[in-house]
């Protein structure tokens, strides 16, 4: 089979059009992403689909709420709408929306409604300063009636795309802006190479699935995002140590696949939870409770996350390197669970 | 409008407003804001300046305009677009380029960036980066004035986009029943990022569908023509401190720049913008006055080297300013 070199954008552009093509319930809703001589988004991810898809590629006014309004009542319609935001810090003027109607809409109606919603956003610091740069993970992952992913490759990226597009429930997609690709328009200090072997013809990835990324036996790290590209490379130092860690990218944050990560710790019996953005009410304070739930007598030690501080992110470099958990911090959190 | 494709046009001279310090004064801080805009690009392009930039060749006159009626206690809003409101409210060079450039020296100690400079003593509240975000803000700043008995009076700057958001219209309305002493400034450059104003509003007079819609004073305005900005703002900020507000004022400019970092522009046509670009508002206003004679162009040419090197001088003080410490990273997040 002959496969493509793509990085995110790309791979998300083309699970769009071949979804469009596939299926004409399918359309594109957000902002400047259907303008000739534009930019595709705020990331490339939908550059040119106008072209293709004149009518399906809907550019909105600056009105968050409004079109995530507009995406629900058109999925309860019968179409299969794909929103996105610039950045997912935009997301909180959409919450109403996203929060209230479309994952209440189905239970509230007593199971008359579907909602095929599919909504897009980065995430991520990037020197952009407070308000661009926001993990908005958690503020979803609790809420009933909605699929929240994160995706960390172009493969997945591809796959997950097409996944939530055919699935009935409302998804949320989370993108992370030092992932899309390092090279061109995209460039972007600290971007990480999260390019894949696209395969050729039609492939999903299902959505409420962890992934195993790396092997090991002596503890479990859990990462989605860039930091699960920052885990595996500490584990690359770790086994330079004699410390064999497993690396899982997460992915499905909600529901949590905790079958796949169930099985890994109870081998390691230790467990590292990676995230960016403020620890207290992360997305990793559900995995660990979680953990704990499922298989907490296998735990050697305390669960140890790896976080940001509870501040909001900093502009200025050094301090939003300080902000953002790396590769040191995630060695460190290793060793010291290695010590029991 | 429709600019001509010629020569500048001439701009609104005023009865009252031709003393030539001021004049001068006006062009003067024009030019600072486009010499900063202009250099800070270059250092950013150059990777030798962090973060991102949203910059505003080309609208110089609508921050000078506005903020040359104000008072320093008077507070204005600002956005993602806002070194020039800056600037023109007063704040230093100095304490904009540290805080671009991440040092502790910078007007929010380099935690706010580009996208949130802001001082407090000089009446700018940090840029507000969610579009239309500082629109009931500024209303909520009015409603303090009001409720202390003071004078003091709000203004809000925000694009034609912010227009299409919830936050405008909520904020408006409040300021409208409540007669708010805050002036909305809409810089309409055309654009929302990409996006035209055609493809986002029916009728593209955003002053006629405020006037009609909120029942108070709307009015659309030469943008790229600082004495005619600057005589509306001061009337609007004298009908504000007497209780008669809130304002809204729409100033008709264009963004001469990319929307940020290294945006080419192509959903510019060429044609309009260089229409646009013949009506550069520091060239009509620099044409302006060597028309009647209160300068000559070596002249217009010695304030530009002069604030260019009051520009330079400062990127080198600045590159050189302490930067935060990790120990920083925890401070400031409660009173
Ligand atoms: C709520 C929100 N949505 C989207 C954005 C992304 N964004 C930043 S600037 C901009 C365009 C704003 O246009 P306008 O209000 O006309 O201001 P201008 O850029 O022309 O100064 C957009 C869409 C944002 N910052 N906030
Ligand atoms: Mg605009």
């Amino acid at each position: 089979m002959t496969t493509r070199n793509l990085g995110i954008a790309e791979s998300l552009r083309e699970a769009i059009a071949e979804e469009m093509t596939r299926d004409e319930r399918v359309f594109c809703i957000g902002e400047d992403i259907a303008v000739p001589g534009g930019w595709g988004g705020a990331f490339t991810v939908t550059l040119g689909l106008e072209k293709k898809f004149p009518d399906r590629m809907i550019n909105t006014p600056i009105a968050e709420l409004g079109f995530f309004g507009v995406a629900c009542g058109a999925a309860m319609a019968g179409m299969r709408p794909i929103a996105d935001v610039q950045y997912g810090d935009f997301l909180l003027l959409a919450a109403d929306q996203i929060i209230n109607n479309i994952a209440k809409m189905r239970y509230m109606s007593g199971g008359q409604i579907s909602m095929p919603l599919v909504m897009r956003a980065p995430v991520g610091a990037t020197g952009r300063g407070s308000q661009h740069a926001q993990n908005l993970e958690r503020y979803f992952t609790g809420v009933p009636g909605l699929k929240v992913v994160a995706v960390s490759n172009a493969y997945d990226a591809k796959g997950m795309l097409k996944a939530a597009v055919r699935d009935d429930n409302p998804v949320m997609i989370f993108e992370h802006k030092l992932l899309y690709g390092s090279k061109g328009a995209r460039f972007e200090p600290g971007a990480v190479d999260a390019t894949s072997d696209i395969p050729d013809g039609d492939y999903t990835v299902p959505l409420g699935k962890a992934a195993v990324r790396r092997e090991g036996s002596d503890v479990t790290i859990l990462g989605w995002l860039l930091m699960l590209h920052y885990s595996l490379q500490a584990a690359e130092r770790l086994a330079a140590e004699g410390i064999s860690a497993e690396v899982i990218d997460v992915r499905s944050l909600s529901p949590l696949d905790l079958e796949t990560i169930g099985a890994s710790v109870r081998r390691t019996g230790r467990v590292v939870i990676v995230e960016e953005g403020p620890k207290t009410g992360g997305v990793s304070a559900e995995i660990a409770a979680s953990v704990m739930e499922e298989c907490g007598e296998y735990l050697r030690c305390p669960v140890r996350r790896v976080a940001s501080a509870d501040v909001p992110v900093p502009f200025t470099p050094v301090l939003e390197n300080a902000y953002r958990p790396d590769v040191p911090r995630i060695v460190e959190a290793a060793r010291e669970v290695m010590q029991f | 409008m429709t600019a001509s494709h010629s020569a500048p046009r001439d701009i609104a001279w005023a009865a009252n407003s031709d003393a030539p310090g001021f004049l001068l004064g006006l062009y003067e801080r024009m030019v600072m804001i486009r010499e900063f805009e202009d250099g800070v690009k270059f250092l950013f392009l150059e990777g030798i300046m962090p973060g991102t930039i949203h910059q505003c060749q080309g609208q110089e006159a609508t921050a000078v305009g506005v903020c040359t009626a104000l008072r320093t206690d008077d507070f204005i809003t600002s956005t993602f677009r806002g070194h020039g409101h800056a600037l023109a409210k007063g704040l230093s060079v100095q304490e904009l380029l540290d805080e671009l450039f991440g040092a502790s020296t910078g007007c929010c100690k380099g935690k706010g960036g580009s996208m949130h400079v802001g001082n407090m003593a000089q009446g700018m509240v940090p840029g507000i980066a969610i579009v239309g975000g500082g629109i009931p803000v500024a209303a909520g700043l009015a409603l303090a004035f009001k409720m202390q008995r003071t004078d003091r009076v709000a203004v809000s700057f925000f694009g034609d986009g912010a227009v299409a958001e919830g936050a405008f219209h909520e904020g408006v309305n409040m300021a409208a029943i409540w007669n708010l002493p805050v002036i909305f400034v809409c810089e309409n450059n055309l654009y929302g990022a990409s996006t035209h104003v055609s493809r986002v509003m029916r009728d593209t007079h955003v002053a006629r569908r405020v006037g009609g819609s909120y029942g108070i004073r709307a009015e659309q305005i030469d943008g790229n023509d600082v004495l005619a900005v600057y005589e509306a703002a001061k009337t609007a900020v004298a009908q504000c401190r007497a209780g008669n507000g809130p304002v809204f004022l729409e100033l008709l400019t264009y963004r001469l720049t990319g929307h940020s970092r290294r945006d080419p522009c192509h959903y510019q046509p060429k044609e309009e913008r260089e229409e646009w670009t013949a009506q550069d508002p520091i060239l009509r206003f620099g044409a302006a006055l060597v028309k009647r004679g209160l300068i000559d162009d070596a002249g217009l040419e010695a304030v530009k080297s002069r604030v260019r090197r009051d520009f330079e001088a400062a990127v080198q003080v600045a590159q050189r300013q302490p930067l935060p410490t990790t120990n920083d990273l925890t401070t400031d997040v409660f009173a």
